[in-house]
């Protein structure tokens, strides 16, 4: 529980050697390399629309982080459930649900999953077990181990993987959250997205805790802080993890140290960092470029790799025609779903 | 193939702005990710950074120009070694054509306001009624719907071992042991959360506020959390839960612990409020709440839970939520009221008669949706209208009454609406001062004299 790596350690662009975790297969990484490249150009293409007036309101890109959801997502089982913060696109397209319905909702169009009622923020699929895409910063964590609850209560053997912020971290919602969890052993992982900033605030001038996975320590939650940016790392990490709370240990923590490219939202002018410091992560710590280095080392072509990359964009292109050209929602979907059965 | 580089919106409000610098120049390599240019908006200067990859092939939109309308192509991006178009391509800077369209014609009239034709329909009889405490009626409703269904379970403070800071869920632990009695720490925002978590899988949690006031600590989940996500979600999930605890005034507990919240929570889309007064509403609200599939908020109220009221012994007796009760026929005046005025304005009614006043009294029983047809119905015929309650008067629910009779029986009025309120302050302490502060029997009666 006292493992300790810093953003980028076991990052490094060239040697397989110096991992110090279990590895993936390469079949395996040739999945979390086709998963975490479908949300860089999902993205990317979302960020272009955004510039196009095409999605409107807030948009949060989840463009640098893309290793902590694919990393943990391939540890977790079907009936796992999953709830974050607005930066949801990433968890939406790792569990599984449809590009095309999420680009559609961003959009704000009648074919979205939320039918264009919720937007970028809000999105929910109780078939692919995401319990959203939550506005508010820090509610998440409280209704994540409410999830917990439900599996604890069911007496199922699945868990609840709750995703915040480092800015989330400080708030007091999340500290009663820690303490309920581990006073009902809920099957709950925490995982906490340290990005570095919450919005323009770095987490030195946010957080006196110079170490958020040690947050829980207060109630006995055991936590690790794993490299973000390398999808082995956080793989073997989200498997301790699950494990744990699976065999109905409770809750764990798990702080990801990561980075986001741009800024905390699209209207974001990032004043608050140097150019240098995105540029630098960019191109010594970029969680994709290492998975590519790890994966032509394994043998895989470039063939491969244009073919999955030709594969994403159709992907991405698709779902943005379709998003594009769907209808925006009839005038009569203000007053449904207001309320159950009626 | 060239792509156009368009002028991008940067901010939800920016239409156009300045392209500062280029950061890039013709025949440049440009990567995914890399700066190409700055720009002004009306809000900040930002980093316009590359979405594909090429060559920049030519510049449109030299730097220091101002006034750049968004979607307009500033550069144009071509492939290594590709032939440089003089102009962009046909179509582009194209506006996005759901943003021309004409919004439609919404509805009228909102959900609120529309006017149920069903307006009197009896209401059904019970049969045989034996007397007990609105606090035995809550915990036999809570009873009741915990035997009936395994997913409906009961959190809070001191709701277990206690057996209920007011005694409400006495013996309940024994019944259905801790899996489905919780005690919870004092952590209203953390456990609404986590009951509101569960509620999103299907479960049917009841949460126990000690006292309504609490719940301030946890409206964020009740409001952001249970009342919206049925609507962001498109339908696909919702929070079939229960919010219950004693609301109103106390007795001598000062401002913090005295306080009524049917209007806050009556104006929120997406929640259902009612407030019983006698033991047969609790009994029947509540069993109405728990089965309900939406958060439903139970303003009780601590006065109450010791008063008996007759109530119907069957197994199933249940009321349906958003409709009223007359509790006393009249035709002189229609006095509206909810939990414990509904008993101020009975009293009222009484010495009303005394002085040849026959009063109409409705009981609400439930705030939202507020059963507008049973109110109309009622003006019509007395042509006035007194409205009553213990929470504050300024968008108090005797306002929104008094605007739906404005709205629906403007014509059947003799009179001006009247309201009778807590008064304007926060809950005093003294035991003179805060029977000043709250509506008495006379209080009504003299508001009724303005109008009859």
């Amino acid at each position: 529980m006292t493992e300790q790596n810093t953003m980028g350690q076991s990052g490094s662009a060239d040697a397989t050697a110096g991992r110090n975790h279990p590895g993936l297969t390469a079949d395996q990484l040739k999945q979390a390399y086709y998963d975490m490249l479908l949300i860089r150009r999902f993205e990317e293409k979302a960020g272009q629309l955004y510039g196009m007036g095409l999605i409107g309101g807030f948009c949060h890109l989840y463009i640098g982080q893309e290793a902590v959801v694919v990393g943990l997502q391939m540890a977790q089982k079907d009936g796992d459930k999953v709830i974050t913060s607005y930066r949801d696109h990433g968890q939406m397209l790792a569990a599984g649900m449809d590009p095309r319905g999420v680009m559609a909702e961003l959009t704000g169009r009648a074919t979205g999953l939320s039918h264009g009622k919720g937007g970028s923020m809000h999105m929910f699929s109780r078939e692919k077990n995401f319990y959203g895409g939550h506005g508010i910063v820090g509610a998440q964590v409280a209704l994540g181990i409410g999830l917990a609850f439900a599996n604890k209560y069911r007496g199922t053997d699945e868990v609840s993987i709750t995703y915040f912020g480092e800015g989330a971290s400080n708030q007091g919602q999340v500290f009663e959250s820690f303490n309920l969890a581990a006073l009902h052993k809920l099957p709950c992982v925490f995982v906490i997205e340290n990005n570095r900033y919450g919005m323009g605030t770095s987490v030195e001038r946010a957080s006196a805790s110079k170490a958020l996975w040690k947050n829980g320590e207060p109630w006995g939650i055991p936590g690790r802080q794993v490299d973000g940016m390398d999808v082995e790392a956080v793989n073997a990490a989200a498997k301790e993890a699950i494990a744990h709370c699976r065999a109905g240990n409770g809750p764990y923590l798990l702080e990801m140290s990561t980075y986001r490219y741009r800024g905390h939202s699209m209207s974001d002018p990032a004043k608050y960092r140097q150019r240098s410091e995105v540029d630098e992560i960019r191109q010594k710590h970029d969680p994709i470029d290492h998975v590519r280095n790890l994966l032509k080392a394994a043998g895989v072509d470039d063939a491969d790799f244009k073919e999955m990359e030709t594969k994403v964009k159709e992907i991405v292109a698709d779902a943005t025609e379709f998003a594009k050209t769907s209808p925006e929602p009839d005038p009569s979907e203000l007053f449904t779903d207001v309320l159950v059965g009626e | 193939m060239a792509i156009d580089i368009l002028m991008p919106a940067l901010s939800p409000t920016m239409t156009e702005g300045k392209l500062a610098k280029w950061n890039k120049k013709e025949g440049d390599t440009v990567s995914s990710g890399e700066v190409i240019a700055e720009i002004e908006t009306d809000k900040a200067t930002m980093e316009v950074e590359a979405v594909d990859e090429g060559v920049l092939g030519k510049i449109l939109v030299p730097e220091g120009t101002e006034g750049v309308s968004v979607n307009t192509p500033i550069a144009i991006l071509v492939e290594e070694g590709e032939a440089v178009p003089d102009a962009p391509s046909a179509g582009s800077g194209e506006v996005h054509p759901a943003a021309e369209e004409k919004p439609k014609a919404a509805a009228a009239t909102t959900a609120v306001t529309a006017v149920s034709a069903a307006a009197s329909e009896p209401e059904k009889d019970w049969g045989e009624t034996s007397e007990i405490t609105v606090r035995e009626a809550l915990r036999d409703a809570m009873a009741a719907e915990m035997r009936r269904d395994e997913d409906v379970f009961l959190l809070g403070e001191e709701v277990a071992q206690y057996q209920g800071a007011y005694k409400v869920s006495q013996g309940l632990l024994d019944e259905f042991g801790e899996k489905r009695v919780i005690d919870m720490p004092i952590t209203e925002h953390g456990f609404t959360g986590m009951a509101t978590g569960a509620a999103m899988t299907g479960l049917k949690p009841i949460v126990e506020f000690m006292t309504m006031n609490f719940s301030l600590q946890a409206i964020d989940h009740i409001i952001n959390s249970a009342a919206k996500t049925h609507y962001m979600s498109g339908g696909q999930i919702s929070c079939p839960m229960v919010f219950r605890g004693p609301n109103g005034a106390a007795a001598r507990v000062g401002a913090q612990h005295s306080q009524c919240f049917a209007s806050w929570y009556a104006h929120v889309p997406g929640l259902k409020v009612v407030a019983p007064w006698s033991a047969a509403d609790a009994k029947g609200l509540l069993r109405a709440a728990i089965r309900d599939p939406n958060p439903v908020i139970v303003l009780e109220n601590e006065i109450l839970y010791g008063q008996k009221f007759p109530c119907p012994v069957d197994e199933d007796f249940i009321l349906p939520i958003g409709k009223a009760k007359i509790e006393r026929p009249g035709k002189d005046v229609t006095i509206v009221a909810f939990s414990i005025s509904v008993g101020t304005a009975m009293a009222a009614a009484e010495l009303l008669a005394e002085k040849g006043i026959d009063a109409e009294v409705i009981n609400l029983r439930t705030i939202r949706p507020l059963d507008t047809a049973t109110i109309i119905e009622s003006v019509k015929k007395t042509s006035r209208l007194v409205t009553v309650e213990e929470g504050w008067p300024f968008a108090g629910i005797g306002a929104e009454i008094a605007m739906q009779v404005i709205e629906h029986a403007f014509d059947w009025l003799d009179a001006p609406p009247v309201r009778v309120a807590g008064l304007d302050v926060p809950m005093p302490f003294a035991a003179n001062l805060e029977k000043l502060a709250l509506p008495q029997p006379d209080w009504v009666v003299d508001a009724v004299s303005k109008i009859v």
